[in-house]
């Protein structure tokens, strides 16, 4: 059985706790660099991480990228979307055909 | 083009067409497995674009409203009564493979059977607007978790891909050119050996006959004198 993790600023995260997912609330990027790491390893499927802290864990995140399982997604927080969510999907999307055809064009 | 370096043999050439065969037939496969990936990603792209546009736009809504809560409630009693959840989830990894790349796929299971009944306080000191927040919160998780399923899909074809494109052009532009070049060589060279050897035999013939006929001349001579 796989556990959701979501990583993020305490106020951000708070509610995810009352609909059953395992928070951990950071204050700065070395805490969320290192609740990363603690659990990323683990039986944890899915690590939601706010796109503030995702931005500084590029590293940790790009070694989990081609690998199963976990999945890494970034959600906005309660400042609002940063689009870093938007651009890993137009790098997927790069990568794949070698140039962004979806997103150009939508603009 | 640079072509391969090897000796001239007919044993070689032999070889080489037949992985000339066999580059021909995975440049093919390999061809048809990135137009089917591509169609399928391009599909699984636009759903991926989609779905995080509609989780952040509900998420943005759902932080409001926890913002709204917690100006009419303390931090304090914000974090209490949310400190024990009631509603857990429990998720489940299967696997789907598409053109030979294992997927995840996620299905999840709540804890709580009532959906309304997954408030984790009591109603006395906490405001209706934690409730509409964690209501609203709870309705997004399926959306988020299809779009986790979804864009690790899309990572994971988008890595296949690129392999995949990278080895079909390797074939086309490198592999096969190298081995057609090489193959063109050797038979050329082969060729040449072929006409060498004919030139060859046609000399030694003549000066055979040449001496044959030389030799007759002499007889004839001999007897006549």
């Amino acid at each position: 059985m796989y556990k959701i993790g979501v990583i993020g600023d305490r106020e951000s995260v708070l509610g995810f706790k009352a609909v059953g997912l395992d928070v951990f609330p950071c204050d700065s990027q070395e805490e969320a660099n290192k609740a990363f790491k603690k659990i990323a390893g683990g039986d944890f499927a899915i690590i939601y991480i706010t796109e503030v802290f995702y931005k500084g864990m590029a590293l940790e995140v790009a070694e989990y990228i081609d690998k199963r399982l976990p999945a890494i997604i970034p959600i906005p927080d309660k400042d609002g979307s940063l689009g870093i969510g938007m651009e890993s999907v137009k790098k997927a999307v790069e990568r794949a055909v070698g140039a962004d055809i979806l997103f150009g064009g939508d603009k | 083009m640079e072509r391969l370096n090897v000796n001239p043999t007919r044993m070689m050439l032999t070889t080489l067409k037949k992985r000339l065969v066999t580059a021909r037939r995975g440049h093919k496969l390999m061809k048809d497995k990135r137009d089917q990936l591509m169609k399928g990603f391009l599909e699984l792209a636009r759903e991926n674009k989609r779905l995080r546009e509609e989780v952040e736009n509900s998420l943005a809504r759902v932080y409001e409203s926890f913002s709204v809560a917690s100006a009419v409630m303390s931090q304090e009693v914000m974090e209490e009564a949310l400190m024990f959840p009631k509603q857990g989830v429990d998720l489940t990894v299967s696997g789907k493979n598409i053109m030979s790349v294992d997927v995840p796929q996620f299905s999840f299971d709540t804890k709580a059977e009532d959906s309304s009944d997954i408030y984790p306080y009591g109603f006395a000191s906490t405001s209706g607007e934690l409730d509409a927040a964690i209501a609203g919160l709870a309705s997004v998780l399926p959306a988020m978790l299809e779009l986790a399923a979804k864009e690790k899909e899309a990572a994971m074809l988008a890595a296949e891909l690129e392999k995949t494109r990278r080895r079909v052009n390797a074939l086309e532009y490198v592999k096969i050119p190298q081995l057609e070049m090489t193959i063109k060589y050797i038979v050329m060279k082969l060729d040449e050996n072929e006409r060498g050897n004919q030139t060859r035999l046609m000399k030694v013939k003549d000066m055979i006959l040449k001496e044959a006929i030389e030799e007759k001349r002499e007889q004839t001579k001999e007897a006549c004198g």
